[in-house]
């Protein structure tokens, strides 16, 4: 074919089945990129337009409206009619929910002012039998063409599909406009279409869209700066404007669309199913137990695929590193690659079980129910309803959480999301506490009943959301500063979701997850081995090699691996980087050692534990209730006698470990949703900052207070 | 749009639970207008309050057969008659 592809987007409010007619039209894999500056997906698939023809079909977000004054609002109007360079398509197919046809048209009416080559897919049409007048009266009454589906099971696809090759054909993209402009409105119109530049398309719906969306402090991106002043200079009051178009394309639908509806569409369903799940008692109890379940799914369920995951890369490290001479190759191979696309796989299990889950929720209606019941809560951290789910997984990982942004609307507060996210005490976190908690406080009960070292660990939790509620209450208000938008939330009828939207959801996500954050966790762990493993030449105390060929048992040999372990790392680059370190650390009475734990940690909190096992020389494969580097810790001391750690370098510590960005992978899955190094460098250096800060207060206090440092 | 509210307007967040009444006019700043208004909640449109959310905010209306929910605080700019 000598022609290009012919460009088709998919357009319709949310919650309209737009995702399964996609799906539905499509069938084979969407190619997933972002819109350019926005941390909004941009979905394009091959669609088969039947006798060998093929088109691009791209799925705009959902949208109640073209106009907008954010960027992120703006991607519709570019999607739709190619205005700042894009592409423009051949052809638009509308999804309209059939059961709420006004508000739906609505949309219609600005795409047909727009003169774009339309097509309405009338979806939802199992649920709207009986209310409707027949499709092709409609379609008369609109002047468009009209193909009623079920988005759901098929019916009707291949029609739509009929019906889309012939708009292609033969398109239709005279504009039609439904009402008048008053003579105010026509002579602001006609003024920003005279002062469009070369390039910027002379056109009425588009100085309606100027007049409607730029304003003093819109976020909107190349828009010239003379439609900017038309629109802006003289002229009517926006608010005017906004009324006048509003309420005329309203009326429209109220003369034309509404009387040929027979009634209301049966609601009774999601009326009975809200009765009990938005009731103050029952819908609370039923919210704990939705959410435990999404809990405990990242938090326990996950276990058993990431222990094998870990067993099955262990494995094969162990295989390459038997069957390689030993040597720096089999060395980077085993613990850099193969390490690294552990640490990359191991999150696998979370992030489908936890986009299983959002799936589901989302589908079905109740997330916006879960909005809906959380809003008041998540307005103390200048969010709304919709960030609850990602912070709630915030406490079992970090890197799902971050990805579950997606489901808010607004970029400005998916951003505050990921923002205070790696706040909260994810499971990571456990293993540091656990073994700081078991070496450093004693196993008493206070006043004789509550555990000492059950309150430390209740108390971190609380300590994180605390700091979670105070980064996002500060964030908001500076760096993350936005004008408030309104809570403005759909609560759409409850429908069963469809699991085949859920899985591609899913796999689309994680496949997203390994091939963009993935690459970046590899390397950084390729980067922190070397940092770990060289130089190969450390000029040892002993002749660990002599000294080991002399041992009598296994349990001598053991011993003297893990003390030339030790040594090898404290000589490397990482050991010499604690070093250099110290300086900044020592305030908040850390020494290098601890530094040199803090680097190894950068790969994952829990690593932690591992790195200070083999700086101690007491071996790596420690684990946090190991009593050997418990006794070895609480044995350590200083070079003037005093032991290392004490409760308050304990308490200091955990509260460093509690706010420190120490985790790659959470840079990384920011880097790969932002687009960019901005918002993950800020994260690390705001983070850091905070935890250096606290734990100095911390230490620095309380040595004032006199406790032992 | 500072109007003084007309005798018989009142805010939509004090309809009560239940009840249906003609948007009369929506405050508040252009975005939230707008984008109540592309909804549906145009002057002259039936709205009905059904409930308020079990922590107190936000509240539940009724507007052409679409269920949606803003907070209270933008119901004390959205004036209706009953």
């Amino acid at each position: 074919m000598s022609a290009p592809r012919p460009l088709i987007a998919l357009a319709g409010n949310p919650n309209t089945g737009k995702t399964t007619l996609f799906n539905h039209l499509t069938g084979s894999r969407a190619r997933v990129g972002n819109y350019p500056g926005v941390t909004v997906e941009r979905r394009v698939a091959t669609m088969s337009l039947g006798s060998g023809q093929d088109a691009d079909l791209v799925d705009i977000p959902g949208t109640y409206s073209i106009v907008g004054r954010s960027a992120e609002e703006q991607i519709a109007i570019r999607e739709l009619t190619g205005l700042g360079g894009g592409r423009r398509p051949d052809l638009v197919v509308l999804c309209v929910d059939a059961t709420n046809l006004v508000r739906n048209l609505y949309l219609a009416l600005q795409l047909q002012e727009l003169g774009v080559n339309l097509v309405i897919a009338l979806t939802m049409m199992d649920e709207a039998r009986g209310i409707l007048p027949e499709p092709h009266k409609l379609g008369a009454v609109l002047q468009c063409s009209i193909a009623p589906v079920v988005a759901r099971s098929g019916e009707g696809v291949p029609a739509l599909v009929e019906l889309m090759r012939d708009r292609l054909a033969t398109p239709d993209a005279a504009p039609r406009w439904r009402w008048t402009p008053s003579l105010t409105l026509r002579g602001a119109m006609d003024r920003v279409r005279a002062a469009a530049p070369e390039g910027w398309p002379k056109d009425d719906a588009l100085a309606l869209w100027a007049l409607m969306s730029v304003t003093e402090t819109d976020e909107l991106q190349g828009v010239p700066q003379a439609v900017r002043t038309a629109v802006l200079l003289g002229g009517p009051a926006g608010e005017a404007v906004d009324e006048e178009v509003i309420t005329a394309r309203y009326r429209w639908l109220d003369e034309h669309i509404a009387p040929a509806l027979s009634g209301p569409p049966e609601r009774s369903l999601t009326d009975r199913v809200d009765a009990v799940l938005i009731h103050p008692i029952f819908g609370f109890v039923v919210f704990l137990g939705i959410m435990f379940v999404v809990f405990q799914s990242l938090f326990a369920w996950a276990d058993p695929a990431i222990t094998l995951i870990e067993d099955i890369f262990g494995a094969l490290g162990g295989l390459i590193a038997s069957s390689l001479p030993p040597g720096i190759l089999n060395d980077l191979l085993v613990n850099g690659v193969i390490g690294g696309m552990g640490s990359v796989v191991v999150f696998l299990p979370q992030i489908l079980l936890l986009f299983f889950m959002l799936g589901l929720l989302e589908d079905s209606g109740y997330m916006a129910r879960v909005a809906y019941l959380m809003d008041r809560v998540m307005r103390l951290m200048n969010l709304n309803g919709r960030a609850f789910v990602p912070m709630l997984s915030g406490f079992a990982c970090a890197i799902p959480a971050v990805m579950a942004t997606r489901t808010m609307e607004r970029q400005r507060d998916r951003l505050l999301t990921m923002m205070v996210v790696p706040l909260m005490t994810c499971s990571a976190r456990l293993p540091i506490y656990t073994l700081m908690i078991g070496a450093l406080f004693p196993p008493d009960r206070l006043w004789g009943v509550v555990p000492v070292q059950g309150l430390l660990m209740v108390f971190m939790y609380l300590f994180s959301v605390g700091m979670a509620l105070t980064a996002a209450w500060v964030l908001s208000r500076t760096v993350l500063k936005a004008p408030n938008v309104a809570l403005v939330l759909e609560l759409p009828p409850y429908r069963a979701p469809r699991l085949r939207d859920v899985l591609r959801m899913m796999t689309s996500r994680a496949s997203m997850f390994l091939r963009e954050a993935g690459t970046v966790i590899l390397g950084f762990t390729i980067l922190l081995w070397a940092l770990l493993s060289f130089p190969k030449d450390v000029a040892f105390t002993q002749d660990y090699e002599a000294q080991i060929a002399a041992a009598q048992t296994e349990a001598q040999v053991a011993q003297l691996t893990a003390a030339q372990d030790g040594e090898r790392l404290r000589g490397s680059y990482g050991g010499r980087l604690g070093h250099a370190i110290e300086p900044v650390i020592q305030p908040l009475g850390f020494d290098w050692k601890i530094g040199v734990g803090l680097i190894g940690a950068f790969a994952a909190r829990e690593v932690f534990v591992s790195t200070m096992g083999v700086v101690y020389g007491v071996g790596g494969d420690v684990n946090e209730e190991s009593v050997t580097l418990r006794e070895r810790m609480r044995s350590e001391l200083r070079a003037d006698g005093k032991p290392v750690y004490t409760p308050l370098v304990g308490m200091s510590l955990m509260a460093f470990f509690a706010l420190a960005c120490q985790c790659m992978s959470t840079l990384a899955v920011v880097k790969r949703e932002t687009g960019g190094w901005r918002w993950p460098t800020f994260l690390f250096v705001y983070m850091t900052s905070l935890a250096w800060t606290v734990s100095f207060l911390i230490y620095q206090g309380g040595r004032l207070l006199g406790f032992a440092g | 749009m500072a109007q003084l509210p007309q005798n018989d307007e009142i805010p939509l967040a004090s309809l009560p639970s239940g009840t249906t009444a003609l948007l009369t006019r929506v405050g508040g700043d252009r975005a939230f207008r707008r984008r109540v208004m592309e909804l549906g909640l145009v002057p002259g449109a039936a709205v009905q309050k059904r409930k308020t959310a079990p922590l107190g905010d936000p509240i539940e209306l009724e507007v052409r057969g679409c269920r949606l929910s803003i907070r209270r605080a933008e119901a004390e700019v959205v004036w209706v008659k009953a």
